[in-house]
């Protein structure tokens, strides 16, 4: 009875489609982060050398399976899309909802320029490595505008094709690492690669291993952005925490391969401070072998395709969720009636998006990206604490229960305060500027946009009062 | 050679962001706001499919 009173009060409700698998899943975390294997993480070489590089991958490493654990369950029980935005406002507050938000919404956005500027560098790059043009006679804004058209439309006319798309640029720039490992004979050392003459100690000390922190997060930077795919999961009890298991699996893989191919070939120096944007390429152009050298231009330009539209397809999620609950202006929160898809705000973030990666240098849009994931993970922790002590294990279901509760939550703030720290050695300024604008994002939020939230209704998962209650 | 291949996307780009554009104002304009804002988070249209089976 009252299924039917519900259906004949919004007999023309438009949701969003539940079309995606574990795969789709896997393709959307995967499918953000692996451009940082490409290109970014290099620069903690830089910072610690190639063996501090190594330790801070691991560390990161450490910090982002507690990362994928915790979302694995509370995603597998409050499947909505917002991901981290949608289980804040169930499990800690509004205020805290509305920054979690703002923190997705801003780490998407500009990882996303960030993409389609390299998407630009790489074709103006590939025009002259492989075409034989003249690197300064070929501009790179059209590529950057034209990468960003396909893959808003590919947004805007559904999930399922996106991420489908996703999937297999995905794969296929995964297997042109693994490709780049076994073309440099791995099983034959000194023979190509040379980690006995390029390995050394580490140049700055331990306090260079500390600051190579904040580069290692580019190896797994996004794996959380599986959790946007809840509410269009087929069954996202069982596909969420398979996609992003399995997916950070695949990237501490990836991670391994690239940093052994990268120092075993090219000395720490130069990986560290490479001018070229991206060593791997580089290495693969210096193997001597052209099927590398194509392969890898064509896995280095799909990654950062992938991460491009990945990020679209999370940032319009995070921000079509909050404009549902009224967190901010409701017209975003349009579902398009034919494709299902928040299209208002893939529309409204092409020209930001643009602004951004044809005027911002790459460094600065990435360190904003990188501040607005962090925070986003130091509030996991708190979340996941809240989350077991409100509603303890047996008193709603979970699709996912991970082991040793609290370690990882513990393990995950701990190197969460040790990257924040890592950031403010080398990024200070414009770490406390975030900090400042978040506040101020905070004050207005209290002040003139509370009074506008759906208080009651964003409340939506049939779960019973929280312990303490 | 190059030089062409380079309008052609801008003209390409154009033309895509363009089509975005109208289909946006065709949608907003052949829907009520109370039809485009239905979205109900934690509603599972499999549900009665399943159960008409």
């Amino acid at each position: 009875m009252a299924e039917q009173t519900m259906g004949q009060a919004r007999p023309q409700a438009i949701n969003l489609l539940k079309v995606l698998g574990p795969a789709h899943v896997w393709a959307l975390g995967v499918g953000i982060v692996l451009v940082g294997e490409f290109m970014g993480w290099n620069y903690a070489v830089g910072k610690g050398g190639a063996l501090g590089c190594l330790i801070a991958m691991w560390v990161i490493g450490l910090l982002y399976t507690c990362v994928a654990m915790i979302d694995s369950e509370i995603t597998s029980t409050v499947a909505a899309a917002g991901g981290q935005y949608a289980q804040a406002k169930h499990i800690i507050g509004p205020l805290m909802a509305f920054n979690v938000g703002l923190y997705l919404v801003f780490a998407y956005t500009m990882l996303e320029a960030a993409d389609i500027q390299v998407v630009g560098f790489l074709v103006q790059i590939g025009a002259a490595d492989l075409l034989g043009h003249d690197l300064g006679a070929t501009n790179w804004q059209p590529w950057v505008v034209l990468s960003l058209a396909i893959l808003a439309l590919l947004n805007y006319r559904g999930v399922f094709m996106t991420l489908t798309v996703n999937f297999w640029s995905t794969f296929i720039a995964f297997l042109s690492i693994v490709v780049l490992f076994f073309g440099v004979k791995p099983w034959s050392p000194g023979e190509i690669l040379l980690h006995k003459d390029l390995l050394t100690d580490l140049p700055y000390g331990w306090l260079g291993v500390f600051a190579a922190l904040h580069f290692g997060i580019w190896f797994y930077l996004g794996i959380e952005g599986t959790c946007q795919a809840a509410e269009e999961g087929r069954s996202p009890g069982r596909a969420l925490p398979l996609g992003t298991i399995t997916g950070i699996i695949t990237l501490l893989i990836a991670a391994g391969l690239t940093w052994y191919v990268a120092v075993g070939m090219l000395p720490w120096e130069y990986v560290g401070w490479d001018l070229e944007l991206a060593p791997l390429y580089d290495v693969a152009k210096i193997s001597g072998s052209k099927f590398l050298h194509i392969f890898l231009f064509i896995g280095t330009l799909f990654s950062a395709i992938a991460s491009a539209n990945g990020c679209i397809n999370d940032a319009a999620r995070a921000w079509f969720s909050m404009g549902r609950d009224r967190y901010l202006p409701a017209y975003f929160a349009a579902v398009h009636p034919k494709y299902r898809t928040p299209f208002r705000w893939i529309i409204f973030m092409i020209p930001i998006a643009i602004i951004f990666a044809i005027y911002v240098p790459l460094a600065q849009i990435i360190t904003f990206s990188i501040l607005s994931g962090l925070l986003n993970y130091t509030f996991m922790p708190i979340n996941m604490w809240s989350f077991r002590n409100k509603w303890p294990l047996g008193s709603i279901k979970r699709g996912f229960i991970h082991p040793f509760h609290p370690l990882p939550a513990i393990v995950l703030m701990v190197l969460c305060i040790a990257t924040f720290f890592a950031i403010y050695l080398g990024y200070g300024n414009q770490l406390l500027a975030m900090m400042l604008f978040y506040i101020i994002a905070s004050i207005w939020f209290v002040v003139f946009r509370y009074k506008y939230v759906r208080r009651g209704d964003q409340f939506t998962m049939p779960w019973p009062k929280p312990l303490g209650y | 050679m190059w030089n062409t291949l380079e309008w052609i996307a801008w003209a390409a780009s154009a033309l895509i962001f363009l089509w975005m554009v109208y289909d946006g104002w065709k949608v907003g304009n052949e829907h009520s706001e109370d039809v485009l804002l239905s979205s109900r988070e934690g509603v599972d249209e499999l549900i009665p499919e399943k159960k008409g089976h």
